[in-house]
């Protein structure tokens, strides 16, 4: 019952915030209920018993993205952008095509039924699931080739950022 | 307890609303924001997946790290083109920044 609860109170954090972030006029507001968004998932994450992704989703979502995000708003801010419409001429079509993927997927996620799990899965006496994951990061017969190349595709990316936002003057 | 389906529901929510954030907003940083949205929905459903079928197989942990790092490297490139139109534009407004368009 508490753990329902607690699902519950995240799944109503999560998606208030995430409808504050694409509708508030204001676009650092909306960076913070980003923030407010990436903490409900981050309790979520802990509730799942998945300490390492609930530590990593606080310190870069909201320790680096998110304060990245305030950061860029802050250095292109124009007054005007806040006083006229925030949306587009076609946002009645884009609220239609959420709403029809929302109705699809959840169709889709009903359709499953009794092939979905109603309890998870027990985690086996001795085992602790942080081992698991530092050992499938860095194991050969595992994950270690995606892992080197995410950490390489970062590295890039952080290189092209810094490149194409610098002053070439 | 809390069936798996649940957690489904909560994350095609959440990328329906990112979905609608990318598709209606018109500042580019705000588009940048539904992306976000979207790529933690994505993250729900991996680790929900992770623990609900077998929590010894620790493939959706790793791909929900790799999800963390992707993001990460898209909000980097996009916010410094975003910073980087700006300062040759004078405007962050995606409709304006049409001069691709033939």
């Amino acid at each position: 019952m508490g753990a329902q609860i607690l699902f519950f109170l995240c799944a109503a954090l999560i998606l208030i915030s995430a409808i504050m972030v694409v509708t508030v006029r204001n676009l650092i507001h909306a960076a913070l209920w980003l923030i407010a968004t990436l903490f409900g998932a981050a309790l979520l994450y802990a509730s799942l018993d998945a300490s390492f992704i609930a530590v990593v989703q606080v310190v870069v979502y909201i320790g680096a993205i998110a304060i990245m995000f305030i950061f860029a708003v802050m250095l292109t801010r124009r007054e005007l952008l806040i006083k006229t419409d925030q949306t587009n001429a076609n946002w009645p079509l884009a609220l239609g095509l959420s709403a029809v993927m929302l109705v699809a997927l959840g169709y889709v996620i009903g359709g499953f039924g009794v092939t979905l799990n109603t309890t998870p899965a027990a985690i086996p006496a001795g085992v602790d699931p942080l081992t698991l994951l530092g050992k499938a990061l860095l194991a050969p017969e595992a994950y270690v080739l995606p892992f080197e190349v995410a950490s390489v595709l970062l590295l890039a990316a952080m290189v092209g950022a810094v490149y194409v936002a610098m002053n070439k003057k | 307890m809390i069936p798996l389906s649940w957690y489904l529901f909560l994350s095609a929510a959440l990328f329906c609303i990112g979905l609608y954030g990318v598709l209606a907003r018109k500042n580019a940083i705000a588009i940048l924001l539904g992306v976000e949205l979207m790529l933690n929905a994505v993250n729900i459903n991996l680790v929900a997946f992770w623990r609900y079928l077998d929590p010894t197989q620790m493939g959706g942990q790793v791909f929900a790290i790799i999800v963390f790092a992707v993001a990460a490297a898209e909000v980097a490139v996009g916010l410094s083109l975003v910073i980087s139109i700006y300062r040759t534009r004078g405007t962050v407004v995606a409709d304006e920044l049409d001069m691709m368009k033939w």
